[in-house]
């Protein structure tokens, strides 16, 4: 991996304000699009990074998404402050969620946010401290085409 | 098909986002789970749910969508309005419920 940054930006999302939520995945997609990134990888980015938005936005208080391309690859960094992901294995698990019944009827908590993030990911890592916040690792390579 | 034959052909109202009605569909996605709509909707897509808060307008901007139809008469906040207004997406009102405007709009457009 090199570390020749081509881009680096930062985003901040607040935890509970559902009225900015998709504001800064929104901002990122049109940022890969105007680049010109691969619009496989800006779709496959664009759903991790919105998964990854709306769990700061329903469980954190804050976060920050730090985008940094390379020539290799494009990292999004999602690091939060909440209450953090007691057992990743079970979170990770579709279907499963720890929604409100109003999140549910908002058409959230179906239990596909973090699936949809590892599916569409060429590499996906997560670390939770239970209390303080979730650190996110997305991770797409940008020198091939057609992987899933 | 461009989305104002579609209003047309099967009596849509249209509430927000008028000026951007010449917009090419690609097709129809049905479903009221966000993730999902997120997940599997295409660029081009009219998505028909019933879901009426401010949220629906920033899936349809990260997806691209063509528009929002709101089934069985749902009014949507005025949150909603003014996003979908300052987004330009269109959100389309209609009486019919999930199934038999996701029925309409494939008939006519497949």
């Amino acid at each position: 991996m090199s570390d020749e940054c081509v881009l680096s930006q930062k985003f901040k999302i607040e935890g509970g304000n559902f009225g900015n939520a998709g504001k800064a995945s929104t901002s990122i997609k049109e940022i890969l699009k105007e680049i010109g990134i691969d619009p496989s990888i800006v779709i496959r980015a664009s759903i991790a990074i919105y998964e990854a938005e709306m769990n700061v936005v329903m469980y954190a208080k804050k976060g920050i998404i730090t985008l940094n391309i390379t020539p290799e690859e494009l990292h999004l960094k999602l690091e939060d402050e909440g209450q953090g992901i007691a057992d990743i294995y079970q979170a990770m698990k579709e279907g499963f969620s720890t929604a409100t019944n109003e999140m549910r009827e908002m058409g959230f908590g179906a239990g596909m946010g973090l699936p949809n993030i590892k599916k569409n990911a060429d590499r996906f890592e997560i670390t939770s401290i239970p209390g303080k916040g979730t650190t996110l690792d997305i991770i797409f390579y940008l020198n091939k085409t057609g992987n899933q | 098909m461009k989305i104002k034959e579609i209003i047309e052909k099967l009596q849509l109202k249209p509430l927000a986002g008028q000026e951007n009605l010449d917009v090419d569909v690609t097709g129809g996605y049905t479903s009221d789970l966000l993730s999902d709509v997120i997940a599997n909707s295409k660029e081009g897509n009219l998505w028909i749910t019933l879901q009426i808060h401010q949220n629906i307008i920033a899936v349809a901007r990260l997806k691209d969508l063509a528009g929002i139809i709101i089934v069985n008469n749902r009014e949507p906040d005025e949150d909603t309005l003014k996003k979908a207004n300052e987004e330009n997406v269109p959100v389309l009102c209609c009486q019919e419920m999930a199934f038999e405007i996701s029925g309409k709009l494939y008939e006519l457009i497949s």
